[in-house]
């Protein structure tokens, strides 16, 4: 495996030995010492066309902690700002010696274009591109929804996953529709008539508009984050309207099965999508994604850079 | 008795018959068996099928504005190079084809490359914005004699301003060529909306914002009894709607490209903006309508809709990437492949739709005249049993964005004949072409 662009290059095996790898660095986390020196001498380079805090902080620290050098390269300040073309960028990146590009870009196919293009030859992570997908946040949820309700298997057979909101713009949805299906979950996928794209029909999972008649049968609900622009584009009469309708309150949250869980992508829209009670509650996993997403990362660095899955068990 | 200029020998004529095609003096001489005069030229046409030059009706040749991108000259090489003998320059250049300066410098520019006859499309709108008409008779008696109007690239979405265009036109037999786009339904619009679209999170341009603009025209029409042309149709519930049209009697034609024949949605997985075309590539389902329309004449014609962009509009994300591939190298040869080959039309099928019927619409009395003798010698013999590859680095547009790069295309064109004269030799630019 050369590059991670979309869940759809991952075969079932491949994304659980990314899960399996996952456990293992885990443990390294945990530990007093948390690096290891697999990628010494290497150079990452966070590529970030687009705002985000945690996804780059999280790409860093699990590229430090294998011994990574980490470049990061953000729009604000950087020639991405000055209108300098992916192209260009790339092949800076690639003159300066980048191992591995870790690519957040607000344009769909942004991730493939890099990696299809001549312009370098490293491997190419996607970050986050457009409302296409973001493979690594659908790993870290995996991850999560694993440990916490995983049935001692190393899949997600028999677990029931709602992903609620925003899906026709959401990177987040397309991935963990693929993922979270072909590890063998039930996925629900929950929003109004005009947050789910033309074509719905073709995935994975099936739909609902009632969220009410959802949340009793499932085990996970993976909220989503609502945009604001979203608001004034006609998509929904109003934020209250769709809060009543799609929003986790605590109310909703009292109908959740024994034992099921609340996920969210971040960052949170505290009483649109979610309220604060629910965020904040014991189902609430959400900073739990947070921790697991570093462990996450470095299992995909790994795979990519050091030759193939840790063993489990090794050091 | 003096030779003629060329002859070509036992080529077949577009309704299948051999003959012997005699040119001189910039028509054509004789048609017919055994030709017995001498001839400075020879070609042999054993293997080739003979057609009246093609003209394409919808063609951006960029100039003025975009010489990088493309020029008259550049275009007419690509022409002569595809076998057309008349091109259509669309007004969206800069400045806007809007006044008769501009038509009468597109076209003077043409007449100096002297390779084809370019015909320049005036916009119905002052500057494409939809809002006041341009000097649409102005344009019509200037040197250019323009008679299609177009603001292709945009539509002319408010109805009223296309009624009156509609209307207006009718004073010099004018016909209004409606790029069909609801605006408000493709605000950001990246590729056609469906199941691929929802797996690329590419934003959606759904059939039915072509479908409406010309449901809603061909009433327009109808209503104040003018002639409407609908461009580069790409939908078959649009193909529905002109058959309905054109049954009710309205007088609608309407023009396939090539790459709406051939190419489909799902090529965007690859998001190389090579294939990001406005129209956009539709479902197979839909090329298949559209191959059936144009077989039974509910498509009157193919036109190319050639859109040359410079290398960086393309080498980038697909986002940002400009819609437009390049046409008139390929045309006859994807018309070929997915029309003949296929066995839906003949050739003489092909010549209505590539030649005659686009110069009735456009009103171009010179070209797509039928091969007898006397009529003006615009022709292009192409040979249908060779096969060629298409090389992007090869095209003798300014711009290299063809989506055929590394295909093998079927029909090989050896020569065209613009007045009399060969700008095509053996698939070689003649010398007039400046190469």
């Amino acid at each position: 495996m050369r590059h991670l662009l979309s869940i759809a290059d991952l075969n079932k095996s491949e994304a659980i030995s990314i899960l399996d790898t996952a456990s293992e660095l885990a443990r390294v986390s945990d530990g007093a010492v948390k690096k290891l020196p697999t990628l010494r001498g290497r150079t990452i380079v966070n590529l970030f066309a687009e705002d985000s805090t945690r996804t780059r902080i999280s790409f860093e620290a699990a590229a430090k902690r294998l011994s990574a050098d980490v470049i990061n390269f953000s729009a604000k300040g950087s020639s991405l700002s000055k209108g300098e073309s992916l192209k260009d960028t790339a092949m800076t990146l690639q003159a300066m010696g980048a191992d591995a590009v870790v690519i957040r870009h607000p344009a769909s196919g942004a991730a493939q274009r890099l990696a299809d293009s001549h312009w370098m030859s490293g491997s190419v992570v996607n970050a986050g591109d457009g409302t296409h997908e973001h493979p690594s946040q659908a790993l870290l949820d995996a991850f999560t929804i694993r440990k916490h309700l995983g049935m001692g298997g190393s899949d997600l057979t028999g677990l029931s996953v709602a992903i609620v909101g925003d899906i026709l713009h959401s990177r987040v949805a397309r991935s963990n529709v693929l993922l979270l299906s072909m590890l063998g979950a039930k996925v629900t996928l929950v929003a109004p008539p005009t947050l789910l794209p033309v074509g719905i029909d073709s995935w994975p999972g099936t739909v609902s508009y009632d969220f009410d008649s959802v949340i009793p049968h499932v085990d996970v609900v993976m909220m989503l984050r609502v945009q604001q622009e979203r608001m004034s584009d006609l998509f929904f009469p109003n934020a209250r309207e769709y809060s009543r309708y799609f929003g986790l309150n605590s109310d909703r949250m009292a109908c959740m099965k024994k034992g099921a869980i609340v996920m969210h992508p971040g960052p949170m829209n505290r009483g649109l999508e979610i309220s604060a009670e629910v965020a904040d509650s014991a189902r609430s996993v959400i900073t739990e994604q947070v921790t697991n997403g570093v462990s996450v990362r470095m299992a995909i660095l790994y795979v990519l850079l050091a030759g193939g899955a840790l063993e489990v068990g090794s050091n | 008795m003096k030779p003629v200029d060329f002859l070509i020998k036992g080529v077949s004529l577009p309704e299948g018959k051999k003959a012997d095609i005699a040119i001189s003096d910039g028509v054509i001489a004789s048609v017919g068996n055994g030709f017995k005069g001498e001839a400075n030229i020879v070609i042999d046409g054993s293997e080739c099928v003979v057609l009246p030059g093609l003209v394409d009706l919808h063609t951006h040749l960029r100039e003025p504005g975009r010489e990088d991108a493309e020029t008259v000259l550049s275009g007419s090489r690509a022409g002569a190079k595809g076998g057309f003998t008349a091109l259509s320059a669309m007004a969206n250049t800069s400045p806007v084809a809007d006044t008769a300066g501009v038509v009468e410098q597109v076209y003077r520019l043409g007449q100096e490359a002297g390779l084809l006859d370019v015909f320049p499309i005036g916009a119905v709108t002052q500057g494409l914005k939809g809002e006041a008409l341009s000097e649409i008779g102005a344009m019509a008696d200037s040197v250019a004699r323009v008679r299609v109007f177009s603001d292709d690239g945009n539509c002319v979405f408010d109805p009223l301003v296309m009624r009156r265009a509609l209307e207006y036109i009718k004073k010099f037999g004018g016909v209004i060529a409606q790029h069909a786009q609801d605006p408000r339904m493709t605000i950001g619009s990246q590729m056609n909306e469906g199941v691929v679209s929802a797996r690329l999170g590419l934003k959606g341009w759904p059939a039915v914002a072509e479908e409406a603009i010309i449901a809603r025209d061909v009433l327009l029409a109808d209503h104040v009894k003018s002639r409407l042309h609908i461009c580069h149709l790409t939908t078959a519930g649009g193909v529905e709607i002109i058959r309905w049209a054109k049954a009710r009697g309205i007088d609608v034609t309407a023009e396939v490209t090539p790459h709406h024949l051939l190419l489909t949605d799902d090529l965007a997985s690859s998001y190389d903006p090579v294939y990001k075309v406005n129209p956009p590539l539709r479902t197979e389902s839909d090329v298949h309508a559209l191959r059936e329309a144009l077989a039974d004449g509910t498509i009157d014609i193919v036109a190319t809709d050639h859109a040359p962009h410079p290398t960086e509009a393309k080498e980038c994300e697909w986002q940002e990437a400009a819609f437009g591939m390049l046409g008139l190298e390929t045309a006859l040869s994807i018309v070929q492949k997915t029309m003949v080959d296929t066995g839906l039309m003949n050739w003489a099928q092909v010549a209505e739709r590539m030649s005659i019927t686009p110069a009735r619409i456009g009103g171009y009395e010179n070209q797509g005249q039928v091969l007898v003798a006397g009529s003006i010698a615009n022709l292009v013999v192409i040979n249908p049993t060779q096969k060629w590859t298409v090389d992007r680095d090869l095209v003798l547009s300014n711009s290299s964005n063809t989506p055929y790069h590394g295909h093998e295309l079927p029909g090989v064109i050896t020569h065209t004949f613009y007045k009399g004269v060969a700008t095509l030799i053996n698939g070689n630019l003649s010398s007039i072409g400046g190469m």
